[in-house]
């Protein structure tokens, strides 16, 4: 679904990546974890598309496409999802609309029909019951007013809505309680299938217990420095990255 | 020697002219010409409005003085310009070039309307404002409604068209609400090509009435729009406007409302959406003359090109006006490095229990917003769209007429595609 090959990425002539393999096959979840620093939000802004983040060298396949060289747009409706570690609020901007929006520019983009109001809203209220949002995040502003747990629910509901082929998620963990969490995981398996693929950016072993990842990778000065099965980040969490890194030992 | 030259010269000429035109045709003007010969002493004496006041520093008049407009006559709309007038339910006063056109407009029911002369009122001010003095030497035709106690008038469409001739015209309009009426007032001025629109409003609120003043300003590419509205409020009752600046070379909208009686409120919302080298002014001036008294000014400006836009707001809190409660904000999203907004809030208070609060700001498109939305999919001249129009809408929501403000909206949308 994904592969990336010896990407480097910098920052204002700062780099940040320094040659990044990862190959992410149809159906499989992997977790990336890494000291803070490491990398993971960055890559995850370089493949997503965000502006600012120069691409030095490397590529990025996604679904056949050479994805660096597409606009955010286009990786979105190529089936990339980004669900943000600090979703924006959107004053001004009703949240139903917003969803409409994206996810109707997404299929325009794809050459599918459009959702009308009523299915669109039978579709985003069914989503929303199942991440026990209530109905009045769809009639409020784009994350305006939202908890940290309710802003993140919506980047989940967001993903439900629109059905990537991969979604990264960027530390989405962060700032949830574990009623929250479980909701968010639950959100994230209920997807899981052949054609889902995920890539979770996480600091910590909790919620690869409720998203149980198929392989973890561990981030260092933007390198994968380590590769393993779910046990992985098991070690990482009672030995630290110490126990990993070599250059942190 | 040479003559005298320079924008000041060019003031004085333009206005010697409007005053030579107002005694060629003088025996013709219609109404009181008694308050048009004292008005057309004003403009032989104090001319236009000039660089060097304070009032008209960001605003200069040059281009305006350096046009000519010859005095409007019987017109006819195109039908293209005639369809500019959104289907709105409500009684049509139309006025092409300035004129009333009785076959374009309405009936009223329930309350009375008059035209055929300029409605002067009592409430305009032709010795302190030099544009309102122009017009009261120079009107020659507009409205005077008048709105029974107690009665609920529904919405007026007053719509003037122009129709591109290079005429100038001054329409003088009366809006009268008796104690406890209400009215909607949709006010457009519409228009093709290169004219002058000065007309002046003058609203007399009493007591518990509720008038609705929504404006739509959509002059054609060339035109002055020099607008003056009055608006005086007593107890109880509110003035509540919208004005919506998309039009027009050089366009001013100055409104002066004052809260006479204790509990009066005035809503000034304004949005100014600008491009190529449009300049467009929004000048208020709220008194609060009694206590309890409210005003609110939401004013936002959209700027492409290398457009200007400028606000002056004034709130005037009388040693009386206890309990006074003011807001102003002023919000510009630049969207081009050449645009310029020149904001200059102004409160002078003399009560000492008041609350009254001003802001501004002024900044491009969030990055981060942007990003946000393009990221879910959304094309990114989509997306800028939706974030001009997220950033209008708390100016634009509190319009509670459903009608008008989907017209609103859809001259909006119609400005964001043919910007630029």
């Amino acid at each position: 679904m994904l592969e990336i090959k010896g990407l480097r990425a910098s920052i204002d002539g700062k780099a940040i990546l320094n040659g990044i393999d990862l190959v992410i096959p149809p159906g499989e979840v992997h977790a990336i974890m890494g000291p803070n620093g490491s990398g993971k939000s960055t890559l995850s802004y370089v493949l997503s598309g965000r502006e600012g983040y120069e691409v030095d060298g490397g590529t990025a396949t996604f679904a056949g496409q050479d994805i660096l060289a597409m606009e955010p747009e286009e990786r979105a409706a190529a089936g990339l999802f980004l669900a943000f570690q600090y979703p924006v609020e959107l004053p001004g901007v009703n949240n139903a609309n917003f969803l409409r929006t994206a996810l109707n520019a997404q299929r325009r983009a794809r050459g599918e029909g459009e959702l009308d109001a009523v299915q669109f809203l039978k579709l985003a209220r069914t989503e929303a019951k199942r991440l026990s949002m209530p109905d009045d995040m769809l009639k409020r502003n784009v994350n305006v007013g939202f908890s940290g747990g309710e802003k993140k629910r919506n980047e989940v509901l967001q993903m439900a809505m629109l059905r990537p082929k991969l979604a990264i998620l960027d530390e989405t963990d962060s700032g949830l309680d574990i009623d929250a969490l479980k909701i968010v995981a639950e959100g994230v398996n209920a997807l899981r299938g052949p054609g889902f693929s995920a890539l979770v950016i996480t600091h910590y072993q909790r919620l690869l217990d409720h998203i149980v990842p198929d392989r973890v990778h561990v981030l260092a000065n933007g390198r994968i420095v380590k590769s393993g099965g779910p046990e992985l980040a098991h070690a990482l969490e009672a030995g630290g990255y110490a126990a990993v890194i070599p250059e942190a030992a | 020697m040479s003559a005298p030259s320079g924008p000041l010269a060019a003031l004085k000429a333009a206005a010697d002219a409007f005053v030579a035109d107002y005694h060629a045709r003088k025996t013709s003007l219609p109404g009181d010409s008694h308050v048009r010969a004292e008005a057309a002493a004003l403009v032989a004496t104090q001319g236009l409005p000039g660089p060097r006041e304070e009032a008209w520093r960001y605003t200069p008049l040059r281009p305006f003085a350096e046009a000519q407009f010859a005095p409007a006559r019987r017109a006819e709309p195109s039908a293209a310009l005639l369809a500019r007038i959104p289907a709105i339910a409500g009684t049509r006063l139309v006025f092409v070039d300035g004129r009333f056109h009785s076959e374009l407009s309405g009936v009223p029911e329930g309350y009375r309307v008059t035209t055929g002369e300029p409605a002067f009122g009592h409430l305009a001010r032709p010795a302190e404002e030099k544009l309102v003095a122009l017009n009261t030497m120079l009107a020659e035709d507009g409205a005077a409604i008048h709105v029974p106690a107690g009665t609920d008038a529904g919405t007026i469409i007053l719509a003037s068209l122009a129709t591109g001739a290079a005429v100038g015209f001054h329409p003088r309009h009366h809006i009268v609400l008796e104690a406890g009426a209400t009215l909607t007032l949709i006010d457009l001025a519409l228009g093709d090509g290169e004219y002058l629109s000065n007309p002046v409003l003058t609203f007399e609120v009493a007591a518990g009435a509720t008038v609705t003043h929504l404006r739509t300003q959509d002059e054609g590419a060339g035109a002055f729009h020099l607008s003056t509205v009055y608006a005086e409020v007593a107890e109880g009752g509110t003035y509540d406007s919208f004005a919506l600046t998309l039009g027009g070379k050089l366009a001013r909208m100055e409104v002066h409302a004052r809260l006479a009686g204790p509990n009066a409120a005035a809503h000034l919302n304004a949005a100014q959406l600008l491009g190529a080298s449009q300049h467009a002014d929004f000048t208020t001036i709220v008194r609060h003359d009694a206590p309890n008294t409210a005003s609110r000014q939401t004013v936002k400006n959209v700027l492409t090109g290398r457009s200007r836009g400028v606000f002056q707001g004034k709130i005037e809190v009388a040693r009386i006006a206890q309990k006074t409660d003011g807001y102003q904000m002023n919000q510009a999203l630049l969207l081009s490095p050449q645009a310029e907004m020149d904001s200059k809030p102004q409160l002078q208070i003399y009560a000492d229990d008041v609350k009254c609060s001003h802001g501004a700001t002024v900044g491009a498109l969030d990055a981060d917003q942007l990003f946000y939305l393009r990221s879910r999919g959304v094309p990114e001249a989509e997306a800028r769209a939706i974030l001009v129009r997220a950033f209008l809408s708390e100016a634009l929501d509190p319009i509670t007429h459903e009608e008008a403000r989907a017209a609103m909206e859809a001259a909006i949308a119609a400005w964001w595609e043919r910007r630029e």
